[in-house]
């Protein structure tokens, strides 16, 4: 497993300090405090439009934070004088949409990154780049362009792009979320894999039996705030707000509800 | 599948508004409301008694009728021998070659690359400007786009070179005339080429800046490597027709006064034109133009398919 370079007392993989993100008159995040340890593996779950992915994307500040602190490793990112580039090559991304490079095959979209970030020699960035997608299985499609593969292909793809930059810890935005149900257990089979070799991983999810078995720590959210946090086994199986508890509900029996409670919903917001 | 659907086509209109009275009352017999769904409203079906297809069949017929009708009626009406004297004179023609080809052809070429390439990376410019986060760069674009879009290019052209030694005395175009042509008429393809890279940067998904930005690379490094070679290929087929454009402009090149061997296909044809007092060297110079032109559009049929694997 990757090592933290400086160890020091108290080091987090990740460390949030009261962060708060508002776009216009929207409060997103209302006040975020969270910890991640290297080498842990945490889901962030919890209702749509409660701000699991806002919060993913303030960690390499593809949004900046109306206020609060973020650190990665010993690095602040919400630092003013921060030097994201160097810090965004660390932490590895994975989309809901995929976001390979349409015009660059397979290969190329491993490597050019590794070229004209990393500076590798071109044979070096190759010999990564096939080693990362033997990884995910997809050796055999090093010459296809992305448009010729199927989601969940592409999202394998997009895992061993990641890697090929050998960052510290990963995010993934809802990475089986744009998928065919068919297509979801080939992804979350090589994210459990890399959960297995300790990768420092954060996962903003819906599928509950993959928080369920491969996290360490489950965070629940809802309207910006982190309601509950703890065991998978403990969060998922026991929760103990009532937030928590109706979300679970309803996410793990989708039949249960009821057409008359919709539209009562419906009718009240478009009342208010 | 046919006959199922002309009956349909022509089923009896009496059944639309039953069944639409029906469909109002109640739910409960849904299948049989979902049966008579399909008829027609009343209005087309009391139509003539031919279906649908019938009909466009028909009017199609007569269409073809009618042309075939006006190009015979053309044909009986001219006289063929006086229309040729006046459009296909082979002896003009030969007194044309070869220089309609190596002036002419090669001139309006020339005019037409040279302004393209000063288009190509003013506009280019004027793009990135106008999607800077800078207020003024994106201001100053605006304002040139909008300005040189509302000119017509005979003015611009006319502006550049007679307005800019007069205003700078001393100041000489490089390559003269050549350099007065690729600025004169460039400005104001620049103009339009910046609003069509413009629309190609922006056509590229967002997820693509964030996914390079995401892997470190910095945004000029994201600019260069990921957006615009995206965007160039949405932007292929209007910057095509942008230069064929422009080499239909190059004909104004004409008002100023250009020497003999600065003559491109208009100027070439009109001074034979003036000499033979026949319209024979517009019919060449016009087969000269299409013979830049087709190829042109041939090319971007090439490279539209080599990208449609790519995307």
């Amino acid at each position: 497993m990757p090592t933290q370079p400086i160890p020091a007392p108290g080091s987090h993989a990740i460390s949030i300090r009261n962060l708060k993100k508002s776009f216009g008159s929207n409060d997103v995040l209302k006040d975020i405090s969270l910890e991640i340890e290297p080498g842990e593996v945490v889901c962030i779950i919890g209702p749509s439009g409660s701000g699991k992915s806002t919060l993913l994307r303030c960690v390499n500040l593809l949004e900046v934070p109306t206020s609060g602190t973020v650190l990665v490793g010993p690095d602040e990112v919400t630092h003013p004088d921060a030097d994201l580039d160097r810090i965004r090559r660390r932490i590895g991304m994975v989309f809901q949409s995929f976001n390979l490079f349409p015009h660059l095959t397979v290969l190329e979209n491993l490597t050019v990154a590794q070229i004209k970030v990393l500076k590798r020699r071109k044979e070096d960035a190759i010999a990564t780049a096939r080693l990362n997608l033997h990884r995910v299985g997809m050796s055999h499609k090093e010459d296809a362009y992305p448009g010729q593969l199927s989601g969940g292909q592409q999202q394998r793809v997009a895992i061993a792009r990641s890697l090929s930059m050998e960052p510290q810890l990963m995010l993934f935005d809802e990475p089986t979320s744009a998928l065919d149900p068919e297509l979801v257990g080939e992804v979350l089979a090589v994210m459990k894999s890399l959960a297995n070799e300790g990768m420092t991983m954060v996962i903003v999810t819906h599928e509950m039996a993959f928080a369920r078995e491969v996290a360490d720590r489950v965070v629940f959210m809802d309207g910006g705030y982190i309601v509950e946090q703890g065991l998978a086994q403990e969060v998922i199986g026991n929760p103990q707000e009532e937030r928590t508890q109706s979300f679970l509900h309803r996410v793990l029996n989708p039949m249960v509800i009821d057409a008359a409670e919709v539209i009562e919903a419906e009718e009240l917001s478009t009342a208010s | 599948m046919d006959r199922g659907r002309s009956e349909e086509l022509i089923g009896p209109p009496a059944a639309a508004p039953a069944a639409a009275g029906r469909n109002r009352t109640t739910c409960s017999t849904s299948e049989e409301t979902m049966s008579t769904q399909t008829t027609y409203p009343a209005t087309e079906v009391a139509a003539p008694r031919l279906t649908r297809r019938q009909r466009a069949r028909l009017s199609l017929g007569v269409q073809y009728a009618l042309g075939i009708a006006v190009i015979g009626l053309l044909a009986f009406m001219t006289d063929w021998a006086t229309f040729s004297a006046a459009f296909l004179r082979f002896d003009i023609l030969e007194r044309m070659l070869p220089r309609v080809i190596l002036i002419g052809l090669v001139n309006t070429i020339i005019y037409a690359a040279l302004a393209f390439i000063f288009a190509f990376v003013v506009g280019l410019l004027l793009a990135v400007m106008r999607l800077s986060s800078v207020a003024a760069y994106r201001w100053f674009a605006g304002a040139y786009v909008e300005f040189f879009r509302g000119v017509p290019a005979l003015v611009v052209l006319f502006m550049v070179a007679y307005g800019i030694p007069n205003a700078f005395p001393g100041f000489q175009f490089p390559g003269d005339k050549y350099g007065m042509v690729m600025v004169g008429l460039g400005i104001t393809a620049a103009a339009y080429m910046a609003e069509t890279f413009r629309a190609g940067i922006q056509a590229v998904p967002k997820g693509q800046l964030e996914a390079a930005r995401t892997l470190g690379m910095s945004h000029t490094r994201t600019m260069a490597t990921i957006v615009i070679p995206q965007a160039f290929r949405v932007v292929i087929p209007p910057l095509t027709n942008e230069m064929i454009l422009l080499v239909k402009d190059s004909s104004l090149v004409y008002v100023l006064g250009v020497t003999a061997a600065q003559y491109e296909l208009t100027k070439f044809a009109q001074d034979f034109l003036n000499r033979s007092v026949n319209a024979t060297p517009l019919i060449v110079a016009a087969l000269c133009y299409l013979a830049i032109t087709l190829p042109l559009s041939g090319l971007v049929r090439k490279l539209e398919a080599r990208y449609a694997k790519a995307r």
